[in-house]
């Protein structure tokens, strides 16, 4: 990124953290948590401890990170190296990203950046001017993205609460501030599990590894009756309502599965886990080291802040996590993409020099398709 | 410490304290090498070890739950304890981790049996309490299953590779796993080895005790048929040679797929400058931070952690995971092509 651009991106981003740190909060027992931050162009910063909220709105002011993150484990001694920390427990959390969701929208609204000639093309899988495949794909996710993104937020919520017994007061859901949503779980039995059985959970909550027999096909003499009921809980239910759709059609559905097989029931798992399972980042779930994006700091690819959904079904992030100035800024924009923030539209804009409100600037900025005029 | 009955020491025998066992019975280990009658059950303990080391159960003097006879009682403790001073004597850890998980088995059966008890309930208490003594797991009755909490299913599920363990293929509900009671023995076998194994690595090794020699000569002898030589193929599981290839045609691996060849490559004593090139495709190529994270991976930069190949469960998890019959049920990438001689 050039330097005018950053120098726009950091007096944006130090704007609005000085005028909202009522947003930003450390969170509870600090004194566990490892901090770390990203500037602009540089690299990452972690294995920090802070002490209160003062302490980091000192940080916030003295370094103008792009990015803010904090630990979702906890830990003795949060700023040592990561083998003597003393790892104590971590806060369940699962990263749904519109990007995962395989949906047909995406291509209408992700571009193609080349590395080596800049040049900005619909999405491809090399330059259409100079041929690298040094590409970078950028999305301006859409509202199909956001709300599909919601719709596995909620499968996910129905089996914590009522596969898991998780209290829904303890799961908490915020938009990422980009693409998708974060949910944390806090105080669950699981908050001393280790990576292994994490990477379990998460397969569980994904439709992962299933074997016929879980749904009483056999390979052998296989049994009407072990077949699940049409209310039964947990994944046998869920899998009722889905292959049979309502209770009358269960047992015609059930001699056609009898009759296709073992082999082909396999790949009526596989269609099934496309739309029941929940579409998590296992990697995100299993990892118990990692640090997360600092609620109420912003997304340095988009520019939008990550805040907490109160209402999910009414959530807007276009609307409700965009918290930069109106005021406005001339910028040079190859932005073919029409994208909408704080109810206005803007774009598509090609290779051409546009005044804009700050908040659109730097979402333009953010995703590489503009650059400061 | 359980407080155990006559019949539980036999089926239990590792729960009792040995030394004070003997001591109870009013007997020396000395008169076990001496004692013609006693002898008998020095070569009863050998035989209990052989059969052990063949991954056989020993088949005990018990009938069902019961002891067949009075006398036989603490000559089924006896042979356990003097199998465990014949072990100790050889030196052979090979012979004490076979004859560890055999017993975990015998007992398996017995919590088994206990667990399933409708007729005399205080067995069955006493199965629910040597779990969560021993394993910290509170099982409890529910109609015909026992129920455990997710979470301590999953600390000892994950040491299992076949898929009906995985959790999604279990009756789960209200944060609570269903199972059998085989199959709540079944979750415990490893750590119940586990257990019986560090009590005998734990106990004093004695001194030569005159009349055990022959048994301890022919255990070494014994512990000498379990060595085994491995040769390895030298070709890349299918996992590895995908990651290559995506690498090779330019396209996008995931962290976790450069996680996986990295830890694999290094594993296989390739050096951090030349696994570097093999990333050069990649859409994000940049040298400094590829030669920082392998650095990273191999451990000569940050923690100092050497970080090793994940298994293959894992990198199911993350569509990393190529598997063709070859694989033949191996648990981590690095053991491809490996073949016992």
């Amino acid at each position: 990124m050039q330097e005018a651009d950053i120098k726009f991106l950091e007096d944006s981003f130090k704007k609005y953290y000085f005028e909202h740190f009522d947003l930003i909060r450390v969170p509870e027992r600090t004194f566990e948590r490892e901090f770390g931050y990203q500037k602009f162009n540089s690299g990452m910063t972690r294995h920090i401890s802070i002490k209160d909220d003062k302490e980091l709105h000192l940080l916030f002011m003295q370094n103008i990170p792009s990015d803010v993150y904090c630990s979702n484990a906890y830990y003795s001694f949060p700023n040592l190296p990561m083998n003597e920390k003393d790892w104590k427990e971590a806060d369940l959390i699962f990263d749904i990203d519109a990007k995962d969701l395989n949906l047909s929208c995406r291509e209408n609204h992700t571009v193609s950046i080349c590395n080596e000639c800049k040049q900005v093309s619909k999405i491809s899988e090399h330059c259409l001017k100079c041929n690298s495949t040094k590409i970078e794909k950028k999305s301006l996710p859409c509202k199909n993205c956001i709300d599909s993104s919601k719709t596995e937020v909620s499968k996910l919520s129905e089996i914590l609460i009522d596969d898991l017994a998780i209290d829904q007061e303890n799961i908490h859901v915020y938009f990422s501030g980009n693409e998708g949503f974060h949910v944390y779980v806090h105080g669950s039995q699981f908050q001393q599990i280790g990576s292994r059985e994490r990477s379990e959970l998460a397969d569980y909550i994904m439709f992962n590894g299933i074997i016929p027999e879980t749904f009483g096909m056999k390979k052998f003499k296989p049994n009407r009756s072990s077949f699940p009921d049409f209310n039964e809980k947990g994944w046998r239910g869920r899998f009722s309502k889905q292959v049979f759709s309502s209770k009358s059609k269960r047992s015609k559905i059930i001699s056609e599965l009898l009759v296709n097989g073992y082999s082909s029931f396999q790949k009526t798992l596989d269609n099934v886990s496309e739309n029941i399972g929940v579409k998590i980042d296992p990697n995100v779930t299993m990892d118990i080291h990692r640090i997360f994006r600092l609620p109420g700091s912003i997304n340095s690819k988009s520019g939008l802040t990550k805040i907490l959904c109160k209402n999910l079904t009414k959530f807007d992030p276009y609307s409700e996590a965009s918290f930069l100035s109106d005021e406005s800024v001339e910028v040079f924009a190859n932005c073919p993409i029409e994208f909408s923030l704080k109810n206005k539209k803007f774009g598509p804009f090609i290779n051409e020099k546009v005044t804009v409100p700050t908040f659109a600037a730097v979402y333009m900025v953010c995703k590489k398709l503009a650059t400061i005029a | 410490m359980l407080a155990l009955g006559q019949d539980e020491i036999a089926k239990y025998p590792f729960l009792a304290d040995a030394g004070q066992y003997l001591k109870d019975k009013g007997f020396t280990l000395e008169q076990f090498g001496s004692d013609p009658d006693l002898k008998q059950l020095v070569d009863k303990a050998f035989e209990r070890i052989r059969v052990a080391a063949n991954g056989k159960i020993y088949k005990s003097d018990l009938i069902g739950d019961q002891v067949s006879k009075e006398a036989a009682l603490p000559r089924e403790v006896f042979s356990f304890l003097l199998a465990i001073v014949l072990l100790k004597l050889s030196g052979m850890h090979t012979l004490i981790k076979r004859f560890a998980l055999a017993e975990a088995r015998r007992a398996e059966k017995y919590l088994e049996k206990d667990l399933a008890n409708i007729s005399d309930e205080s067995k069955k208490e006493l199965a629910i309490r040597i779990i969560d003594d021993l394993f910290s797991i509170q099982v409890e009755k529910l109609d015909d299953y026992f129920v455990i909490a997710v979470s301590d299913y999953l600390k000892h599920s994950i040491n299992f590779h076949e898929r009906e363990w995985k959790l999604i293929n279990r009756h789960v509900e209200n944060g609570q796993v269903f199972l059998t009671p085989h199959e709540t023995v079944r979750l415990i076998r490893k750590e119940l080895g586990t257990y019986i194994n560090s009590k005998i690595i734990n106990a004093k090794t004695p001194t030569m005790i005159p009349g055990f020699e022959d048994s301890v000569n022919k255990l070494v002898l014994l512990s000498k048929k379990f060595i085994t030589f491995t040769v390895t193929t030298g070709e890349y599981p299918p996992c590895i040679k995908h990651a290559i290839e995506e690498l090779e045609k330019g396209e996008n691996l995931p962290h976790s797929g450069r996680f996986m060849l990295g830890a694999f490559l290094l594993s296989k004593g390739q050096s951090v400058e030349q696994i570097a090139p093999l990333f050069k495709n990649a859409p994000d190529y940049n040298e400094r931070v590829t030669l920082y994270q392998l650095n990273h991976l191999a451990g000569t930069s940050g923690s100092g952690t050497q970080y090793i190949c994940p298994s293959c469960e894992k990198l199911k998890t993350q569509d990393l995971c190529f598997a063709i019959p070859e694989c033949d049920n191996i648990i981590n990438p690095l053991q491809f092509g490996k073949k016992r001689k």
